[in-house]
């Protein structure tokens, strides 16, 4: 059994085949999440969601740094990510649910017990990655479980089983942390110098169970450059609720002198 | 399947083969797709790459609120139900009318049996609302909001009943006594019922959403404290206290409504621009200029009251829903959010 399990999704070798996502859906028995003609590259899941754990990225972007040897007129790179959610240190969702459904697990991961949950949705606007989300119309929210039943039993969970490139990585966190770095400097050490690892533990958010190694600026791969917990918006607000009362109140008072 | 499941909503009915034939035959021939996802007119240029370094897809980053029509109306039914407790408890320790006061606290009542009916409809398995009360929870403003609503009912209750039993002449040993703590608890318990909702959006990933977290706190109880007196005028107390707390409140939403004006940037966009914004503003304008001048104006006209309390009620209840509106655009927004991160982030390093 792992502590403080994690992820190291590496977009530099995954060739966007989606074995992730269909791992995914098969195992956990995730049903169909819309039919649709995106017209973004060819990626017609297009988000995470209630009903998409793993989503594969499909970036058509100038490639801006890197040895591309051909068409250097238009220098140009596809990129591929699989997604999931970041199983975050402070976790947005789990502190804001007022069931106690989400809890942390032995492995460090993140889960919505669908036994608790109520579907009242405000985990749903506490995720600053966009992740978690009300599955319709079972009312209850979803989202990717780290394949805690695969873990329990001692196995790594589908997606990572069934990459077949090692893009997604599963291991230990610390393990991992090191092995991003390690990826970075060889790829920067190859001309990629655009390759960083995302693990946000600079913000309130304390860093994910979830990394990845991307090439170019986070926002292209819709991660927030810098994601807060939103619980740090609490005490401001508590304090203006406050303050708010006793003007109400002295208003009132003053009303019925008047 | 209901929209909600996927970011483009419902799967597209033309979801077919021949529907993929035919956008083939589209884009050869005129260089222009119209796609599934309702992203009409993307401009195909095979030389340049489509998606640029700003964003994925012009998608949002974030997940929009999945709550329903229930919530925004029970967050303006608990704002004047809570503040109602208030007016019943200060009004009693300043004597004033008891009619009066025993129609704020059957409005504080009604509110404590509309609230759970409204919030247990929007939940996605509404059996379940008792797990709300199986944790109580600090850090989520969602679980202290249900403790808050659940405490006020007890406390809206037990008061309404004490003042009913003293209205009909029942005598009870030590009633009148009670009746002080029981008032007092309903008021706190209220004004914390009117307020915690600015909270519950403020504490949130929606970038308009806390960013407005000081002042969304105040602007919903300020608006609960005008929907209240505006409930009660309409009823008939037409008391100078009910017309100083109208004007207060117009007042102070006029202030509200100046700040959230002055707002700019990207984050901001949503309080003035499309559907939330246009609500926004003309909420924002009803509860705050137009209420304030017809009390000015008219002060001594009866029908003046009236109709300031009218639109009071109108701009509170529609800026509710705007705020929702606002958070489900700031939530499309992917633009909003890295602007935000990224000033968040040049402040960091330019303080380190």
């Amino acid at each position: 059994m792992t502590h403080k399990a994690a992820f190291l999704t590496d977009a530099t070798v995954c060739i966007g085949c989606k074995a992730c996502e269909v791992a995914c859906k098969e195992w956990n028995e995730v049903p169909e999440d819309g039919l649709v003609w995106s017209g973004f590259s060819y990626d017609n899941t297009r988000a995470l969601g209630a009903s998409t754990w793993r989503h594969v990225m499909f970036l058509e972007q100038p490639a801006t740094a890197g040895p591309q040897q051909v068409d250097m007129e238009n220098p140009f790179r596809w990129v591929f990510l699989s997604n999931v959610c970041k199983h975050c240190v402070n976790s947005g969702c789990l502190e804001s649910c007022p069931t106690g459904a989400i809890v942390r697990t032995d492995v460090g991961s993140v889960l919505v017990q669908s036994d608790v949950c109520n579907g009242c949705g405000y985990c749903v606007v506490s995720c600053p990655f966009g992740v978690v989300d009300k599955r319709h119309p079972d009312g209850r929210a979803f989202k990717c479980t780290f394949c805690y039943d695969r873990q329990s039993a001692g196995m790594i969970p589908a997606c990572a089983k069934a990459c077949p490139t090692q893009s997604i990585r599963f291991g230990q966190l610390d393990e991992l942390r090191e092995a991003g770095a390690v990826r970075v400097a060889e790829l920067h050490h190859r001309g990629y110098t655009d390759a960083q690892v995302y693990d946000p533990l600079e913000t309130s958010v304390g860093g994910t169970h979830a990394m990845f190694v991307i090439l170019g600026q986070p926002d292209a791969y819709n991660l927030p450059p810098a994601p807060e917990i939103p619980t740090i918006y609490l005490k401001s607000a508590w304090t203006s609720a406050l303050v708010s009362a006793l003007v109400v109140v002295a208003l009132v008072c003053a009303a019925f002198l008047f | 399947m209901p929209a909600g499941d996927n970011p483009a909503g419902s799967i597209h009915p033309k979801a077919s083969e021949a529907r993929l034939d035919a956008i083939r035959n589209e884009a050869s021939s005129t260089g222009k797709v119209v796609t599934g996802a309702g992203r009409a007119n993307v401009d195909y240029d095979p030389n340049r790459p489509i998606a640029g370094a700003q964003d994925y897809y012009g998608q949002g980053v974030l997940k929009p609120p999945t709550w329903t029509w229930e919530v925004p109306l029970y967050f303006f039914v608990g704002g004047i139900s809570g503040v109602s407790s208030v007016i019943a408890f200060v009004g009693h320790l300043f004597h004033a009318d008891p009619q009066m006061l025993r129609l704020a606290l059957w409005i504080a009542l009604v509110g404590t049996v509309l609230c759970p009916v409204l919030l247990i409809s929007d939940l996605g398995r509404p059996t379940r609302f008792l797990n709300m009360l199986r944790v109580f929870k600090w850090r989520s403003a969602m679980s202290m909001g249900s403790w808050i609503l659940s405490g006020f009912g007890g406390f809206a209750f037990l008061a309404l009943a004490i003042n009913e039993l003293i209205h009909y002449g029942i005598q009870i040993p030590f009633l009148p006594l009670l009746q002080w703590p029981v008032e007092f608890f309903s008021a706190v318990t209220g004004l914390l019922l009117a307020s915690y909702t600015g909270v519950l959006l403020g504490a949130t990933a929606i970038p308009v959403w806390h960013e407005n977290r000081l002042l969304l706190p105040a602007h919903f109880l300020t608006s609960g404290l005008g929907g209240s007196a505006a409930i009660l005028e309409l009823s008939g107390f037409l008391l100078p206290a009910t017309q100083v707390i109208g004007f207060m409140a117009a007042g102070l939403e006029t202030v509200v409504g100046i700040i959230l004006e002055l707002r700019h940037g990207r984050v901001s966009a949503p309080l003035h621009h499309g559907k939330s914004g246009v609500t926004m503003r003309l909420a924002g304008g009803l509860e705050g200029p137009v209420a304030l001048l017809i009390r000015i104006l008219w002060h001594s006209h009866t029908s003046a009251r009236y109709a300031a309390a009218i639109c009071f009620l109108l701009g509170s209840v529609s800026s509710r829903y705007a705020w929702i509106w606002a958070g489900r655009a700031s939530a499309h927004d992917p633009q909003a959010l890295f602007e935000e991160q990224h000033a968040a982030m040049a402040a960091a390093k330019s303080r380190a």
